[in-house]
């Protein structure tokens, strides 16, 4: 039995590298837990503080971490080239610690540790929904305030804790807003429904099929997949026996295009929507010229008639050479939301500054940001796009007056 | 609902037929060398990548070809990039280890992978890599069910491969100094076999399978990446053990039935379970399939009875 035993041996040391298959975190820019805490607070004395930022930077979705990083990079970039801001009397430095995730929530929670024990004083991210909600509770014990830029789950601020923010509609408004528009603009009675069983993709999806079925839509199939998948072959076998107008996918652009794909090649007719995950150039470069007619929906106005848009995506190009993938913008002004609040607290001291931010009112790039009592943004506009002729185009802009 | 069935069997051919041509590489290696080659997985990602590479680069430097034959030329590049890739793992990774104890080499193919994996990485980044869309996307009506040209192209090209493997292993002088390594390497040496050259090849035919094997996978999936070959190295591993490692006859079977399997299980699973499990669950079935080999019949389906070697 020679076979059986060498077989189960080979599989138990698989097991081990599937563990050790993960790429250890990318820290280019981190700096070892020991180094010297440079500036605990700045009534220390020191003029360096450190600010964290975490998102996937590798796997998958790494375009967009490193589209998030880029936003925060710039905005530090800004502060620490004027010399840096005015807090306290002091002219403060931030230093960018920026952690991989891997869009992983074990991992995430292992950043967030790193984070504590590195004293930084702010946090930015985390990008998924998935990663963002199991760190804030560790921010939350550490007193250390977290904006994310990008998390759009309701669970995220619904914890109750006093450091969760995030500058970007969350879910629930979302998801709302694509269910009314599938159903009343795009006649869609029945729908299928697939999500990749993540808190982000899980939660959107629970949104959409609630507002979709309020305003009378039948949900003919729910299917689900991973994060991890490309083969959507078999559930949308399964979708198309149910013959839906439209399919909604909860999930992000690395499984949306080839779903888009290869709901073509299966010949479903069917329109294909999707939330923010989906609303990328990474989108339309995977799914080439089978991306058209998508429809998929991102809170915030489109980048382009954001305030301070035109402005920002030229300084970003030029900066990084790269187009803005998505949630760049909102990385940048979660950075400056942080620190207008160190600024009017006068303090980098996360439990002196932490209840400035909540009070926040600042016009950024992405608009007017104020939170409510949760920590999510006021200005609640979503914008409803398709992809024509290899670009993203906007059909329409719900609610959140344009400030 | 009998197209939908066609449609998810055939769904579970496609992907079978790719499984089954990897598994042919695996069990290619264990055959005549009892060494699992977790590399191989890896040499399906490159020729993959390779393949993505060299069409972009045609298509960049304005050749006006049609996309089967824009194909057909990343395939000839990738193929000979994925021989040479699985004959340098063997001399450099494996050969030294030949007389060494088994778990040796089966720790330096793990290694290898990793190796590869990251190479991959730094060469063509963390990113998804879409297949660029130069194939045609009409769909053709099988009894209902919906399948592109590719797609018919993949099955009877993996069933070419694998008879043209058949006869090489059954007809051929090479193919004799196999079956001869297989059965005893010291032996076969002395009956003036070059058992080297019989390994060596054996890792480059197997490569090249794998190579085509990865094309496919990049070209009906529509993207390809780094990390793609674990994932599919580990399915056509299971198909390998589930038809009998080391039996050729049943990588292939195991292939196909691990597809087919894998394609009813997430397309039915739901609807049985009243929604219990739900289609994510997919992957888990090339890992009940492979526990359930182990523990019913460790030599797979095709496979025999094999007394302890000393």
């Amino acid at each position: 039995m020679s076979i059986a035993r060498y077989s189960m041996i080979a599989a138990a040391v698989l097991a081990l590298t599937a563990c050790g298959k993960q790429q250890p975190a990318d820290q280019s820019t981190a700096s070892s837990p020991a180094s010297t805490p440079a500036a605990e607070s700045s009534n220390g004395g020191g003029d360096t503080v450190k600010l964290g930022h975490a998102a996937p930077l590798t796997g998958n979705i790494a375009h967009l971490g490193k589209d998030n990083e880029y936003g925060v990079q710039m905005a530090i970039d800004e502060i620490n080239a004027a010399g840096g801001a005015d807090i306290g009397g002091k002219k403060i430095k931030f230093e960018l610690v920026s952690e991989d995730d891997q869009a992983d929530p074990k991992t995430a929670t292992t950043v967030a540790q790193r984070f504590v024990d590195q004293k930084v004083v702010g946090v930015v991210g985390h990008l998924n929904s998935g990663t963002t909600i199991p760190a804030s509770k560790l921010y939350s014990d550490a007193g250390i305030p977290q904006v994310s830029p990008s998390a759009t789950a309701v669970a995220y601020t619904a914890q109750g804790f006093k450091t969760a923010f995030r500058v970007m509609a969350n879910d629930a408004q979302q998801g709302k807003v694509l269910g009314e528009y599938a159903v009343q603009k795009l006649g869609a009675k029945k729908v299928a429904i697939v999500d990749d069983r993540t808190a982000y993709g899980q939660g959107l999806a629970d949104e959409f099929e609630k507002a979709a079925k309020a305003v009378g839509a039948e949900i003919v199939k729910r299917e689900f997949t991973t994060n991890q998948e490309t083969d959507f072959n078999a559930i949308l076998t399964s979708i198309k026996g149910a013959k839906p107008d439209l399919i909604f996918y909860g999930g992000m652009d690395a499984q949306a295009a080839p779903l888009k794909k290869q709901a073509k090649k299966l010949g479903i007719a069917a329109k294909v929507m999707g939330g923010d995950g989906t609303q990328t150039p990474e989108f339309i470069k995977l799914a080439g010229p089978d991306s058209e007619g998508q429809i998929s929906s991102s809170p915030g106005q489109a980048k382009e008639d954001m305030p301070g848009g035109k402005e920002f995506l030229s300084k970003f190009k030029a900066k990084f050479g790269t187009e803005v993938q998505l949630y760049a913008p909102y990385c940048y002004d979660a950075v400056k939301v942080l620190v207008e609040a160190m600024k009017k607290a006068g303090s980098t001291d996360p439990a002196k500054y932490l209840p400035e931010l909540a009070k926040t009112d600042y016009q950024g790039v992405t608009g007017k940001i104020n939170f409510d009592e949760k920590g999510d943004v006021k200005n609640g506009a979503i914008t409803i796009y398709t992809v024509k002729g290899g670009k993203w185009q906007v059909l329409e802009v719900v609610g959140g007056a344009a400030q | 609902m009998v197209d939908i069935f066609i449609q998810q069997l055939l769904n579970g051919l496609i992907v079978g037929s790719i499984y089954a041509l990897i598994a042919l590489g695996y069990t290619m290696v264990y055959g005549i060398m009892q060494l699992i080659n977790f590399a191989h997985g890896e040499i399906v990602m490159i020729g993959a990548m390779v393949t993505i590479t060299c069409i972009n680069v045609l298509l960049d430097a304005g050749v006006q070809l049609p996309g089967p034959l824009l194909l057909l030329a990343g395939l000839a590049m990738a193929i000979p990039v994925s021989m040479l890739l699985g004959f340098t793992i063997e001399r450099v990774a494996y050969r030294p280890l030949r007389r060494a104890p088994r778990l040796a080499p089966l720790i330096t193919a793990i290694g290898v992978s990793i190796v590869l994996q990251q190479a991959a990485m730094l060469i063509w980044g963390r990113n998804y890599r879409p297949f660029p869309s130069i194939l045609p996307t009409e769909v053709h009506d099988f009894f209902g069910a919906a399948i592109t040209d590719l797609q018919i192209a993949i099955i009877i090209l993996a069933f070419v491969l694998m008879g043209g493997l058949f006869f090489l292993i059954e007809k051929t002088r090479l193919g004799r100094a196999m079956r001869a390594t297989s059965q005893n390497p010291d032996v076969a040496g002395l009956m003036g076999v070059n058992i080297n050259t019989v390994i060596s090849m054996t890792f480059v035919i197997g490569s090249a399978l794998g190579a085509v094997a990865g094309v496919m996978v990049a070209a009906n999936y529509d993207q390809a990446h780094a990390y793609m070959g674990f994932m599919i190295g580990l399915k056509a591993f299971t198909a390998a053990v589930l038809g009998g490692i080391g039996n050729l006859w049943g990588a292939v079977i195991g292939g196909i039935l691990l597809g087919i399997i894998e394609s009813l299980g997430a397309g039915y699973l739901g609807d049985l379970t009243g929604g219990f499990l739900g289609s994510h669950y997919k992957d888990i079935f090339a890992f009940v399939v492979l526990i359930a080999v182990l523990i019913f019949r460790p030599s797979g389906l095709m496979g025999e009875r094999v007394a302890e070697r000393a």
